[in-house]
């Protein structure tokens, strides 16, 4: 069979991503000097894998599917939940006695990492089955802001459950209106203390080499899984239900089964990537995986741009690791992310735009055609980063500006007050 | 619903609807591929469609004409249950196809253009085709992903088989194009493809002419009844090309304000009262007026 | 019995704030068929305009309510001219992406100029003490105690329910008695037939951007009134709620916003004291589930059938 064209660009972003890999092997490795990282880098390598998994997973119901989905933290929250409560599970349920006459887990901290993520990506996708039976019949932004609400249920549900291990028995409590955090006895270990998250007592925090490998699998699987679904029978259904739900239709295609196959997928990785991230961690509460990282994983998937795999895996690196280098734009970091999604969203829809690769179009062959749209994508991200650069830098100007002369009005006010209250002490001194 | 309108409809001339089917003789004994008894629709208290009665036999090309606005399309849409009818049912095959969903319209063997190209337009034109034969050469989602034997089956025969459906029209070199960017005549004849290719009985096509030259016209004249005969099926089509229609159909329906109010061939059609007064409005009014 | 009577006044109160700002969503997705998910945030900074006009320039309360609504008039029109109309003719998703860069944008710009740190809301309007229905009524301190001082509502409660109903007689007549009202139906029906009716569409979106964010204020001031903590993310959850009181009700209706929101703050209300304080928002958002999977056109909203 020839090569062609999809096939080699799935090849490409498989050799970017192990090459990567490489790279931070080399980088990890005591024995090999020359490449370093820093230790922060370094603990930023596990999230990073896991904010891969998460934009591929989002760019399948965004980019694939077509249907924006607000609550991808919520599938990532179940999975971290879930994972983090099956790690304390099977290291407590299976145990044996070492040498030494210590009580350890059967399972090596790897295996068990691996079968947590199982866990929470299966249970991610329960949920997805049990919210998108309903939901995927809405269209549009009626199913943004379902999955929106959805995701904002998880977060209060997860908020209220306690959950500990005692040998191999899980104890849940769910207390309601006003109820104290419940007693669990005397041998159990507490994994979920309700508002304070999760305690993950299985798993070391400090950078672990096997873990990162374990990460780094899960994204080449993420990866195996979206290409081969994308060029099969079922991810073609999948596109063109989003490119034409009617046409899909009078064509013998069952909508909601395959809306419900990306979606399922889309959560199942979301869970394993969400597992992955909870036990990265010392504690995760429900509260870290609101809407604002539902948010910020879909500019992941934007400033990739949508439907490009390859850009989410880019941008999730990028956007994870860049904000640590650039401290000083910590303040305008949340600002910049905006305008960036307003200005590339202006940008690829702009009429002009489109009249102008219509017009590279016209006078080109058709395959130069895909290149010249390709390369005004590129233009137009660079462009409209740059335009984005200079709107900031203008608005961040005025913004300070507002800031200041509150500031200084602040501080006349509060000379004032102080004055009257020095006043009152005087008159209260007199009486 | 305008009182004009209403006036004028009172005012149409209802005449007999044969009593003998209009299917052609070669298939009178066979099994219809498609029967509608008392079809209807209501939208908010319009009827857009009422009483529609028609049979059409396997091998029939089948016309159905009317003014604009006449309840053509929702006709269709009631064929394919992207509605469910208010009134009536639909056989196909002699089957009953109450409650059903769109996609087993299609699965039981209704397949259709569209009158606003409705194409997966950013995918390539092979991959168009390839959604038709979804359900014809099936293999399971996680024999996609996993690659396994059935998979690389499976795509095989799919991208002979597009290639052969392509090559009715002499499309198999645009294969890799993306469906958006072909020409609008092309564009319309992919749509036949795609349906074709999920490998009906009966084939609607909604103004399959629409926005064709002559010479283009006369090709796809040509081509509908090629597809009749090799594929052995019915066709059903709604055009305002009057050539195309007269040329190629051996029933037509005429349609007008949701009533079927003739039935019959082509040169029964042409020469009909009722039918030339629903096209040109009525001479004798004006006259007696 | 006194007790639930008087959650049922304050998820009234709630209600009616709901109410407000579900009744720019709708406006607006009548319209512009496109979900403003920045409407939360300019309640926020209605909120925030209001607060430095009282607590900075030291003026009126009603002034701080003239200037806050001017000033939310103008950023809506100014976020759809920059933000929205370029994108009409796009798919919902780039428009619907758009709208959350714009709440972000707004969210993050309020915490560059004000902090991330919560600021005491001023008291803006109180009522006046007195005596009535000869001594069954009394009003003291922006209480209103009632039942012998059984029943104790807040004057904030009774303000922001009568500016409800003032909003909605208000709204309702100018929908339908005025040229503009008129205008604003025709564009919400068919855009494109509207243009050839002579009907300025620009201008028509404009004022529409322009009345739902001057109502937008409206509800910041009675939110920040009944929970006076003012933060940049103030406005996110009540425009998020709002918007499932809109869709609740059936979204571009009007009637619908009201009865929407209404409902959904006696739900919350209601929820919160007798079942569990902290899943009311769940509740809140599992009733919007609910209404979607039974009535997806909402309570009051039609059917729209899509042309084949």
């Amino acid at each position: 069979m020839k090569i062609n064209k999809n096939l080699r660009s799935n090849l490409i972003t498989y050799g970017i991503v192990i090459i990567a890999f490489i790279f931070c092997q080399l980088a990890i490795s005591p024995d090999v000097k020359g490449i370093t990282i820093s230790r922060v880098m370094r603990n930023q390598l596990v999230p990073v894998c896991a904010y891969i998994v998460l934009a591929v997973s989002l760019n399948l119901t965004v980019g694939i599917s077509g249907e924006l989905s607000l609550g991808h933290a919520g599938f990532m929250s179940v999975g971290a939940f879930t994972g983090v409560v099956s790690a304390s599970w099977l290291a407590s349920a299976f145990t044996m006695v070492n040498e030494a006459g210590k009580t350890v887990p059967v399972m090596s901290n790897t295996l068990m990492l691996i079968l947590s993520m199982i866990i929470g990506g299966v249970f991610a996708g329960l949920a997805a089955v049990l919210i998108g039976i309903p939901a995927l019949r809405l269209r549009g932004d009626y199913l943004a802001i379902v999955l929106l609400a959805f995701g904002e249920i998880i977060r209060n549900l997860l908020n209220c459950v306690y959950v500990a291990v005692d040998g191999a028995a899980i104890k849940l409590a769910l207390p309601l209106a006003g109820s104290s955090a419940p007693t669990f006895g005397q041998t159990a270990k507490v994994v979920i203390d309700g508002a304070k998250g999760t305690k993950n007592s299985v798993m070391s925090v400090a950078f672990n080499n096997e873990r990162f490998i374990v990460a780094f699998v899960l994204v080449m699987v993420t990866l195996i899984v979206i290409f081969n679904l994308i060029n099969s029978r079922s991810g073609r259904a999948i596109m063109a239900i989003r490119d034409n739900r009617i046409a899909a239709e009078s064509t013998g295609l069952n909508v909601m089964k395959y809306k419900m196959m990306a979606f399922v997928t889309s959560a199942v990785l979301a869970g394993m990537a969400g597992a992955l991230y909870g036990l990265n961690m010392r504690t995760v509460t429900a509260v870290d995986f609101d809407y604002n990282m539902s948010i910020e994983i879909l500019l992941i998937v934007v400033l990739g741009g949508i439907g490009s795999i390859r850009g989410s895996v880019i941008a999730a690196v990028l956007l994870k690791l860049l904000p640590e280098q650039l401290r000083f734009l910590q303040d305008y970091r949340m600002l910049v992310y905006a305008l960036v999604l307003i200005i590339v969203m202006l940008a690829t829809n702009s009429p002009l735009l489109k009249n102008l690769l219509g017009w590279l179009g016209s006078i080109k062959s058709i395959a130069d055609f895909g290149k010249g749209v390709v390369n005004g994508g590129k233009k137009v991200r660079g462009g409209a980063l740059r335009g984005a650069a200079a709107v900031v830098g203008g608005l961040a100007g005025g913004v300070g500006g507002v800031a200041s002369w509150l500031e200084k009005r602040q501080h006349a006010l509060e000379a004032k007050a102080d004055g009257v209250k020095k006043i009152d002490g005087k008159a209260g001194d007199a009486e | 619903m305008s009182q004009n309108m209403k006036k004028r409809l009172l005012d149409t001339k209802m005449v007999p609807v044969p009593s003998i089917s209009i299917v052609p003789e070669r298939d009178v004994n066979k099994r219809p591929v498609l029967e509608t008894r008392h079809l209807g629709i209501e939208f908010g208290g319009l009827k857009a469609v009422e009483d529609f009665n028609i049979t059409v036999g396997p091998t029939e090309i089948c016309g159905l004409i009317g003014p604009n606005g006449a309840g053509k399309t929702t006709v269709f849409n009631l064929l394919t249950k992207v509605y469910q009818p208010t009134t009536g049912t639909v056989l196909i095959n002699g089957k009953d196809t109450s409650g059903m969903t769109t996609e087993q319209a299609n699965r039981m063997g209704i397949a259709r253009t569209f009158q606003n190209i409705r194409l997966f337009s950013n995918m390539s034109v092979e991959d168009n085709v390839r959604i038709g034969l979804h359900n014809q050469i099936p293999y399971s989602m996680l024999s996609g992903i996993l690659r396994l034997p059935s998979y690389w089956k499976a795509e095989k025969k799919q991208h002979e088989k597009a290639l052969e459906l392509l090559s009715i029209f002499g499309m198999q070199d645009m294969a890799d194009v993306k469906a958006g960017s072909l020409p609008y005549g092309a564009q319309r004849r992919l749509e036949i493809v795609r349906a074709l290719a999920t490998n009906p009985s009966l084939l609607l096509l909604d103004e399959p002419a629409a926005g064709m030259n002559p010479h283009e016209t006369e090709e796809l004249m040509r081509n509908i009844i090629k597809i009749r005969d090799d594929f052995q099926i019915a066709v059903m089509l709604i055009e305002h090309d009057m050539n195309l229609v007269m040329g190629i159909c051996e029933g037509i329906c005429v349609l007008n304000y949701g009533r079927i109010i003739a039935k019959g061939t082509p040169e029964e059609i042409q020469q009909n009262p009722v039918v030339i007064e629903a096209y040109l409005g009525s001479q004798n009014k004006e006259g007696d007026k | 019995m006194i007790s639930l009577l008087s959650h049922l006044l304050n998820g009234l109160s709630l209600g009616s704030v709901y109410a407000i700002i579900a009744l720019g969503y709708t406006m607006v997705y009548g319209i512009a068929k496109m979900l403003n998910f920045a409407h939360g945030d300019v309640i926020m900074i209605g909120a925030y305009i209001s607060f430095c006009v009282v607590f900075y320039l030291e003026l009126p309360p009603v002034l701080a309510l003239i200037i806050a609504m001017a000033v939310c008039m103008v950023l809506g029109i100014v976020i759809e001219r920059l933000a929205y109309k370029p994108l009409r003719q796009a798919p919902s998703l780039s428009v619907l992406i758009t709208a959350i860069g714009v709440s972000y944008l707004l969210q993050n710009s309020a915490q560059l100029i004000w902090g991330a740190n919560t600021k005491a809301f001023p008291k803006m309007f109180t009522l006046p003490d007195a005596n009535l229905f000869g001594g069954n009524v009394h009003i003291a301190n922006n209480t209103i105690s009632m039942l012998d001082g059984r029943l104790n509502v807040s004057g904030n409660t009774v303000l922001t329910i009568i500016t409800c109903v003032v909003i909605m007689v208000a709204l309702t007549l100018f929908i339908n008695k005025t040229k503009m009202g008129k205008a604003m139906r025709g564009v919400s029906e068919d855009k494109g037939a509207a243009e050839l009716m002579g009907i300025n569409v620009n201008l028509t979106i404009s004022v529409t951007f322009a009345i739902g964010s001057a109502l937008a204020a409206v509800a910041g001031i009675l939110l920040c009134s009944t929970y006076p903590t003012l933060l940049p993310t103030t406005g996110a959850m009540p425009g998020i709620k709002a918007f499932t009181a809109a869709v609740f009700g059936g979204i571009g209706s009007i009637p619908g916003a009201m009865v929407g929101g209404i409902l959904l703050g006696i739900i919350e209300t209601l929820g919160k004291a007798y079942v569990s304080a902290e899943l009311g928002d769940a509740f809140v958002f599992a009733v919007l589930i609910i209404v979607l999977l039974f009535k997806p056109t909402g309570l009051l909203g039609k059917k729209i059938h899509e042309k084949v």
